[in-house]
C-alpha cells in the first residue's frame, strides 16, 4: 500500500520542513541579519570576505611589498590598475632594478572581480572592508596605493 | 451586551420599527466595516513581520513604535494612487469585481461569535452559508481576470476557478465531519455543544484529520502560498490583479487577509470552541471571548503563515493530485469514521 506509505511520508517530510523554518523563526530576534545601516554607522563592522576597495598595506616604516612586476595589471579584465615603473638604483646593492613611482587604481572601473589580488606573488594588495565609497567628483576615484616615499619592504623578493 | 440593547431600544423608540431595523442594520455594518479594514491592516503587518523573523530580517519598523503605522501610510499611499486600466478592458466588471471579493468576505465575517452575545447574524444554516458566501468570492476573482483583457489575469483567474472550485469539498466535507458531532450547522450551536470540550478534543482522531485537511484546503482556498498558484509572481505577474491599482489593488489584498482571517476563524469556532476558553477558566467574564477568540484565531493565521514560508508553490497537476486523488478520498474515509464513532458514542467528553 504505497498509498498510505505516501500520505505518512508526505506528512512527515512537511512537518520536518516546518520544524527548521520554526527553529529559525524562535531565534530571530538574536540572529537578525539586518544592518540598519545609517543609525549604526560607526559601529558597523563589514565581513572578512566583503569587496570595498584594492588597497595596498604599509607597514610603520613606509614600506610596502609591491615589486612592480605588474601581473595585476596583466590580469585586470578592464584595466583598473595602471603601474608606473621605472628602473631605478637599488641603495643596498648599487645595482639597476625595476621600482613602482605609481601604483594607480582606477575604482570607477573596477567590477571587484578580485583577479588582481589572486595573481599577486607577493600578497602587496588586498581588499579593504570600507563600504562608503561615493564621492562628489569622480577623479577622486582614481587612487594611487603605494604612499609618497614608500619604498619595497626588504626581503620580498628574496 | 448592554450598551447594543441600549442602542437598539432607543432607535426603536425614535422612528417605527422598520426603519430602526434598517438603521441598525446599517450600523452594525459599519462597525463590522471598521473591524475588517483594521484587522485587515494589520494582519498585513503581521505577515510583514511574521515573513520578515522567518528570514532572520527584522522587518518594517520605521513608521511608528515598531512599525505599528506601517501599513496606515501604506493604504493612505493606496487611495491616493492614481486607478489605471487597460483600454480594452470591460469596464463594467473590471469596477464591479473588487467589490465582489470585498463585500463576501465582510459578509462571512458577520457570522463569527466573538462572544456569547457578540454576533450579529446567527443564521440556522451558518456552516453552509460560510461555505456558500466563501465560494462566491471566486466569481470576484474570475471576473476580474477576465475583465481586465490581460493573458496574466485570464491565466490567474482560470487556475483560481479550478482551485477554488477543487478545494471547497474539502473544506465543505471536513467541516460536515465536524458537524456530525454537533448536530447543527448554527455557530452559536456548535460553540454550546462545545462546552463538554473542544471539538479537535471531542472527537479526536479523526477531528485531528479533519483539521489537517480542513487546514491545507482552506489554505488553498485563500489563494495563499503554497497554493498561489493564482497569483505566481515569477509567472503572471500579480495573477488576476495585475490589471488593478490605487485602491482597487488594496481591495483585493485586504480581502485576500481578511479572507485568511474567515478561514481562521471558522476553524476556531468549529474545532477549537470558538470564544470558550481553555478549561472555563475565565467562564465568569464572558467579555473575554473576545480576547480567547482572537487569540486562537491569530494562532490558526500564524500557522498559515508559517506554511506560506516554508513550503514552495505546487504546479497546477500536483494541485489538482493533492486534492482529487488524496485529501478528497481520506476526507470521505474520515466521514465513514467519525459517523460510526458518534453512533456508538466513542467521542470523548468532559
Amino acid at each position: 500500500m504505497s498509498y498510505f506509505s505516501d500520505i505518512y511520508n508526505g506528512v512527515k517530510t512537511l512537518l520536518t520542513g516546518m520544524s527548521v523554518t520554526g527553529k529559525y523563526f524562535l531565534h530571530s530576534r538574536k540572529g537578525a541579519i539586518t544592518q540598519q545601516y545609517p543609525d549604526n554607522r560607526a559601529t558597523l563592522q563589514m565581513f572578512e570576505r566583503f569587496r570595498g576597495e584594492v588597497v595596498m598595506p604599509h607597514d610603520e616604516n613606509n614600506e610596502h611589498r609591491c615589486t612592480g612586476c605588474q601581473k595585476c595589471e596583466l590580469a585586470c579584465p578592464n584595466g583598473s590598475i595602471e603601474i608606473i615603473w621605472d628602473r631605478q638604483i637599488d641603495p643596498e646593492t648599487g645595482k639597476k632594478k625595476k621600482m613602482i613611482d605609481q601604483h594607480i587604481y582606477h575604482l570607477g572601473m573596477c567590477t571587484m572581480c578580485s583577479l588582481c589580488i589572486e595573481a599577486c606573488p607577493t600578497d602587496a594588495i588586498k581588499w579593504a572592508q570600507n563600504f562608503e565609497n561615493s564621492v562628489y567628483d569622480r577623479t577622486y576615484l582614481t587612487r594611487v596605493l603605494n604612499k609618497p616615499g614608500s619604498k619595497l619592504m626588504p626581503g620580498v623578493e628574496d | 451586551m448592554n450598551i447594543t440593547k441600549n442602542i437598539h431600544e432607543w432607535l426603536f423608540s425614535l422612528m417605527p420599527a422598520t426603519t430602526a431595523s434598517i438603521v441598525e442594520m446599517v450600523l452594525i455594518a459599519v462597525v463590522y466595516l471598521g473591524i475588517f479594514a483594521v484587522a485587515g491592516l494589520y494582519l498585513v503587518l503581521l505577515e510583514r513581520k511574521v515573513a520578515a523573523w522567518f528570514q532572520l530580517r527584522l522587518g518594517p519598523n520605521r513608521v511608528g513604535y515598531q512599525g505599528l503605522l506601517q501599513t496606515m501610510a501604506d493604504a493612505l499611499k493606496l487611495v491616493s494612487k492614481e486607478l489605471t486600466g487597460t483600454i480594452k478592458a470591460d469596464k463594467f466588471l473590471y469596477n464591479l469585481a473588487p467589490y465582489f471579493v470585498i463585500i463576501t468576505a465582510l459578509m462571512a465575517i458577520s457570522l463569527f461569535p466573538f462572544t456569547q452575545e457578540f454576533q450579529a447574524f446567527d443564521i440556522n444554516i451558518g456552516i453552509f452559508f460560510l461555505i456558500a458566501i466563501s465560494s462566491i468570492g471566486v466569481i470576484g476573482i474570475l471576473l476580474a481576470g477576465w475583465s481586465s483583457n490581460n493573458k496574466f489575469a485570464l491565466i490567474g483567474a482560470m487556475r483560481s476557478g479550478v482551485q477554488t472550485i477543487s478545494y471547497e469539498l474539502s473544506v465543505g466535507l471536513s467541516l460536515l465531519t465536524m458537524v456530525l458531532m454537533t448536530g447543527s450547522l448554527q455557530l452559536s450551536q456548535i460553540v454550546e455543544v462545545q462546552k463538554h470540550g473542544w471539538l479537535i478534543v471531542q472527537g479526536h482522531i479523526p477531528a485531528v484529520i479533519a483539521f489537517m485537511i480542513y487546514m491545507i484546503a482552506g489554505t488553498a482556498e485563500t489563494n495563499r502560498a503554497p497554493f498561489d498558484l493564482v497569483e505566481a509572481e515569477s509567472e503572471l505577474g500579480a495573477g488576476f490583479h495585475t490589471e488593478y491599482s490605487g485602491m482597487k489593488f488594496a481591495y483585493f489584498f485586504l480581502a485576500e487577509f481578511i479572507n485568511m482571517f474567515i478561514i481562521a476563524s471558522i476553524a476556531t469556532t468549529v474545532f477549537f470552541g470558538a470564544y470558550l476558553s481553555p478549561f472555563g477558566i475565565t467562564e465568569n467574564i464572558p467579555l473575554l471571548g473576545v480576547f480567547w477568540f482572537l487569540i486562537k484565531t491569530l494562532a490558526i493565521i500564524f500557522l498559515m503563515m508559517w506554511f506560506r514560508w516554508t513550503f514552495p508553490r505546487l504546479r497546477i497537476d500536483q494541485l489538482l493530485v493533492l486534492e482529487w486523488k488524496y485529501l478528497l478520498p481520506l476526507n470521505l474515509m474520515n466521514l465513514i469514521i467519525m459517523a460510526l464513532m458518534v453512533l456508538l458514542g466513542l467521542t470523548i467528553q468532559f
